[in-house]
């Protein structure tokens, strides 16, 4: 939840939770009274700066008496509902949602992936050698960041972010149905052709390491990415007087990529090219 | 927003073919060829373009129909007409199966390989097509053909349709079009009771127009021009349907749909067309379909008239006690719905007919709307002022070229009596209809998903809550209904809701209509009181001997039993049995195609139409269709792994997935493993 400072007190209602009474205030998600709870449900298409898509499904959960299971994400708790977050149901739906996932794209830099596999026992390659897949190669077509679709989930946070969420600027889009859709600009052009702006909040938003800075890409490439061997550095971009927060990540003293917090109440992690790809001044020695 | 259009420009065919839906350009933010002083010293377009952003699918058709395809610089002249971002708009562009983003001949032939017509041998049809012209896709002989989910032709089994890209066809004057008027009139003078516009096998007696007839042009006829000195024509818009198929009919079609042999009358899919006793079907067939009077002259108009003098809550109180549930497959109590739109003090509020109709063997709307066409205009004008509506959308599925024309008409005749307008029979009500094209895409028949499909975004189902009768259409309340639930309401008010409740059964009340297709002898739309069983059904429409399997419901169905005849035609029937009526689909199949085929069809059908938005239908409807590929010629434990799996995704799809789709994607493949024990 993003952090709104100053805002009504919110009335509170009553639901159970896998049997426990649990008060929430009002408009809360099941997500929320989850987490308050501090049960790990685990989310790829929900993001903390983001009206959630609610597309993945991998957050399910059962409320009794309802025909079919709901995103915890986005299903607003209710008085009086009867929520059962680590059912039989529940978790057979949320593990074969994580086995169609890994079986279609490559989920290796999404984070706590392989982590969710395990402890589901998730078997993705139950579906045989000839299961079909995303099959996508990088799009390397800029200096700043690179699409790899074949890691892409299809959770439309980039696209929101892109658009009507953030940045107002609508250079991508879902283009195509169903297994064959896939984000893409118009005519699928380079993005240097595109409406693309490199603010690269799509980049801050992407879930599974899909957008990614051209740097970090070309290290993983080379096997020297190592986040273990990173410092991250929060501080003030200088370039002009909104004064965005900047997290640099600096790998062997060199910048490697640049975030936002999330929690900023004004920016929310977004940031403009300069504060997200001009650094290279920074490292000028 | 900051907008980017790119360089390329639309060809004077693209920018006409834009420029006839929005008017010409005012000025060069609008994409005007030439850049005026004023231009240079305001910006035009902005949010009153913006606000026009439900004219894309409109205009995304109208470059589709007189180029064939849409090109890059048609779209981004769209694009800046309406002030959309490109990359938004091709989104839109390619979720539709109709249109192309890449060159192609003006003319596409649609042959359809889903359940009824492969009963029907449409394998051998795309068997000799392709010995004949090529592989679906490449373009041979000024056309190109490509398969087809089922294009709700299913009584002509095997069906194709042509479609021709070129100048707008004339929508006024059909009327006076002598071969486009159906049967009433004729079969009228000649006293037969099932009238023929052509022979049984899907006409092969061409009709030729009279050249008299000035110029009356819709579908097929090529434009009158006047002999010797005549231009050559320019290719006009056209269509043409042909079913049942062959080869070579099909490759006559797709030379030259103008002159293709006629379609038969819509009557012809009712085989009681003319019988004492039908309430829905019975001016199918009998009216003109293009004639205002001939509706009035056979009680048409008349619920209208009842409908005023009871006001709106008169209305939503008969339709409640008529116990009317909804028929376009979740039977929904329809006076519920209209009830919680009209309370909603949001405004405006909005009437939509879904007529998108596009579950495999379902022609029903398609037969009312060919054949009583002012009958749902009617339908919906009394929906709109019972819950305060003064715009109805009628979103029409993309390949009904033929009731498209006759809706047409139809909407234009009733504005000119009055039937329509600002002021509706100087009763102070003002409604008008207006109609929305789909493009191929069945998704767009979800509710929440045919509205973002006319607002112009992607036909992504919402997720719901918000219901529609909150925050549908344009985010108002809006109530939709599906084309039969909304004639059943004629009846209602003509009869009385008591009276209509004596119907049927008590839990579901009045007529039901049903589409048979498959191996059956008299295939078609039937209409039969609620409470029928299978059985009755079947015998109407004469079955053979050598049954396999029925599918009730359609691909979102599920198969029973030949033995099961006893199963009750009802809501509460079908489900007690563990099955479901869905849209009223009644197909019947022999063992010439086999169940792992059938199957393996089903599963094609939702693989291609998912919208791709939640993982366990996107992937899971892949799967699905990989699993039942492997074991299409496996038996016992040979196939028990792949049925395994296909039960735990199935599930997953069942539990997990967004909207209906993805929920009812596997129950067709569940009920024949359990119950008809395929793979067994
Ligand atoms: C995938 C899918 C396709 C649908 N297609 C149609 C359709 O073609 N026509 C229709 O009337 N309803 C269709 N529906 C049902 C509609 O969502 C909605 O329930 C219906 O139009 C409501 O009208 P009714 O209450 O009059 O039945 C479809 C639902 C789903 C999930
Ligand atoms: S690129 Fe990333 S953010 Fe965009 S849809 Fe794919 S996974 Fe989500
Ligand atoms: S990121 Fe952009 S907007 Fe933010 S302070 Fe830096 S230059 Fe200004
Ligand atoms: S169930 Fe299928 S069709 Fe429905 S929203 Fe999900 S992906 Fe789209
Ligand atoms: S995290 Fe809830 S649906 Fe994706
Ligand atoms: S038209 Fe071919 S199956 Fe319906």
């Amino acid at each position: 939840m993003t952090a709104i400072p100053l805002q009504l007190p919110r009335r509170l209602l009553e639901f159970t939770l896998d049997g426990e009474p649990t008060r929430v205030p009002e408009g809360a998600t099941i997500l929320d009274a989850c987490r308050a709870a501090g049960k790990d449900i685990p989310t790829l298409c929900e993001g903390d700066t983001l009206t959630p898509k609610n597309a993945c499904r991998v957050c399910v959960v059962e409320v009794e008496g309802a025909r079919t299971l709901a995103p915890a994400c986005s299903r607003r708790a209710e008085a009086g509902m009867k929520v059962l977050t680590d059912s039989e149901r529940a978790r057979t739906s949320r593990k074969v949602v994580l086995e169609l996932l890994a079986s279609s794209t490559d989920l290796s830099t999404t984070p706590r992936a392989a982590e969710w596999i395990k402890e589901y026992e998730a078997k993705p390659d139950r579906f045989g050698p000839d299961a079909a897949r995303v099959n996508e190669t990088p799009k390397i077509d800029n200096d700043l960041y690179v699409r790899d679709l074949d890691k892409c989930i299809l959770c439309y946070k980039c696209v929101d972010a892109c658009g009507e969420q953030w940045q107002n600027t609508f250079a991508i889009s879902v283009a195509g149905r169903g297994f064959d859709a896939r984000i893409s600009t118009e005519h699928a052009v380079a993005l240097p052709e595109s409406a693309c702006v490199y603010c690269g909040n799509c980049i801050e938003v992407c879930p599974t390491g899909a957008l990614s800075f051209k740097s970090e890409f070309d290290m993983r490439e080379a096997g020297t990415w190592d986040e273990s061997a990173q410092t991250e550095t929060t501080t003030i971009c200088a370039y002009c007087g909104v004064g965005c927060n900047l997290t640099l990540h600096v790998q062997e003293n060199e910048i490697v990529k640049v975030t936002s917090p999330h929690d900023n109440p004004v920016t929310h992690g977004n940031l403009c090219i300069k504060g997200r790809f001009g650094y290279q001044h920074a490292q000028q020695r | 927003m900051d907008l980017h259009f790119g360089d390329s420009a639309p060809t004077d065919e693209e920018r006409a073919a834009v420029d006839s839906l929005l008017g010409p350009a005012t000025s060069a933010w609008e994409g005007a060829e030439n850049r005026s002083d004023a231009d240079l010293r305001w910006a035009r377009g902005g949010r009153e373009a913006r606000e026009r952003r439900d004219l894309l699918l409109p205009g995304l058709h109208a470059v589709n129909d007189r180029v064939g395809w849409i090109s890059e610089g048609a779209l981004a002249y769209l694009c800046r007409r309406l002030t959309v971002p490109p990359a938004e708009a091709y989104g839109v562009a390619t979720f539709y199966a109709m249109f192309a983003l890449k060159p192609r001949p003006a003319k596409v032939l649609h042959v359809c390989t889903d359940l009824a017509c492969a009963a029907k041998g449409s394998a051998q049809v795309c068997a000799d097509l392709e010995e004949r012209v090529g592989a679906p896709g490449a373009a041979a002989e000024g056309f190109a053909w490509q398969s087809s989910p089922c294009l709700g032709l299913c009584e002509r089994a095997p069906a194709a349709l042509v479609l021709q890209a070129g100048t707008p066809y004339d929508t006024v004057p059909a009327q006076r079009d002598p071969r486009l008027r159906d049967v009433g009139a004729s079969a009228r003078a000649t006293g037969q009771d099932r009238p023929d516009e052509g022979p049984d096998d899907g006409g092969t007696t061409p009709v030729r127009a009279d050249p008299a007839a000035n110029g009356a042009v819709v579908r097929p006829l090529r434009p009158v021009v006047d002999g010797a000195t005549a231009e050559p024509a320019p290719r006009r818009q056209a269509f043409a349907v042909v079913a049942p198929a062959t080869a070579d009919a099909l490759v006559d079609a797709a030379t030259a749909p103008e002159d293709a042999p006629d379609e038969p009358s819509a009557a012809l899919a009712v085989p009681q067309a003319g019988q004492e006793g039908l309430i829905l079907l019975r001016r199918v067939g009998v009216v003109d379909p293009y004639s205002i009077d001939d509706y009035r002259s056979h009680g048409g108009y008349t619920a209208l008239r009842t409908a005023f003098d009871i006001g709106p809550a008169g209305v939503i109180r008969e339709v409640t006690d008529a116990g009317l549930l909804g028929r376009g497959g979740a039977a929904f109590p329809t006076g519920r719905k209209w009830q919680a739109t009209a309370s909603q003090p949001d405004r405006p509020h909005y009437l939509v007919c879904n007529a998108d109709e596009s579950e495999p063997g379902t022609f029903k709307d398609r037969v009312i709307m060919e054949g009583d066409p002012f009958a749902l205009i009617e339908a919906m004008t009394i929906a709109g002022y019972a819950t305060g509506a003064h715009v109805g959308y009628l979103y029409l599925r993309g390949e009904y070229p033929r009731a498209l024309r006759r809706l047409e008409n139809a909407l234009t005749q009733a504005r000119l009596r009055g039937f329509l307008g600002d002021d509706v029979l100087g009763q102070g009500y003002a409604f008008d209809i207006e109609i929305r094209r789909g493009a191929g895409a069945y998704i767009c028949g979800e509710e929440t998903a045919l509205f973002n499909s006319i607002e112009g975004f992607r036909g992504e189902p919402r997720s719901k809550p918000p219901f529609p009768v909150e925050k549908g259409l344009f985010g108002k309340p809006t109530a939709a209904n599906n084309v039969e639930t909304l004639i059943n309401v004629l009846p209602i008010l003509t009869m009385g809701a008591e009276a209509y409740a004596a119907i049927g059964t008590e839990n579901s009340t009045g007529p039901k209509l049903f589409c048979v297709s498959g191996n059956v002898e008299r295939p078609g739309i039937y209409e039969l009181p609620f409470g029928a069983t299978l059985g009755d059904l079947l015998d109407l429409a004469g079955t053979p001997t050598d049954i396999r399997a029925i599918l009730l419901g359609g691909a979102a169905g599920g198969f029973v039993r030949p033995d099961e005849r006893d199963i009750p035609l009802t809501f509460e029937g079908t489900r007690a049995a563990g099955t479901t009526l869905g849209s009223g689909v009644i197909l019947v199949m022999d063992d010439t195609v086999g169940l792992p085929r059938t199957l393996l069809r089903i599963a094609e059908f939702f693989r291609d139409e998912s919208c791709g938005q939640c993982v366990p239908c996107r992937v899971g409807t892949v799967r699905q269709e990989e699993a039942l590929h492997r074991i299409k010629d496996r038996t016992g434990a040979e196939a028990s792994n792949d049925i395994a799996l296909l039960r735990e995704v199935g599930q997953t799809m069942r539990d997990a997935s967004i909207c209906g789709l993805g929920q009812t994607a596997w129950n067709a493949v569940e009920s024949a493993i359990d119950r008809l024990g395929a793979y067994k």
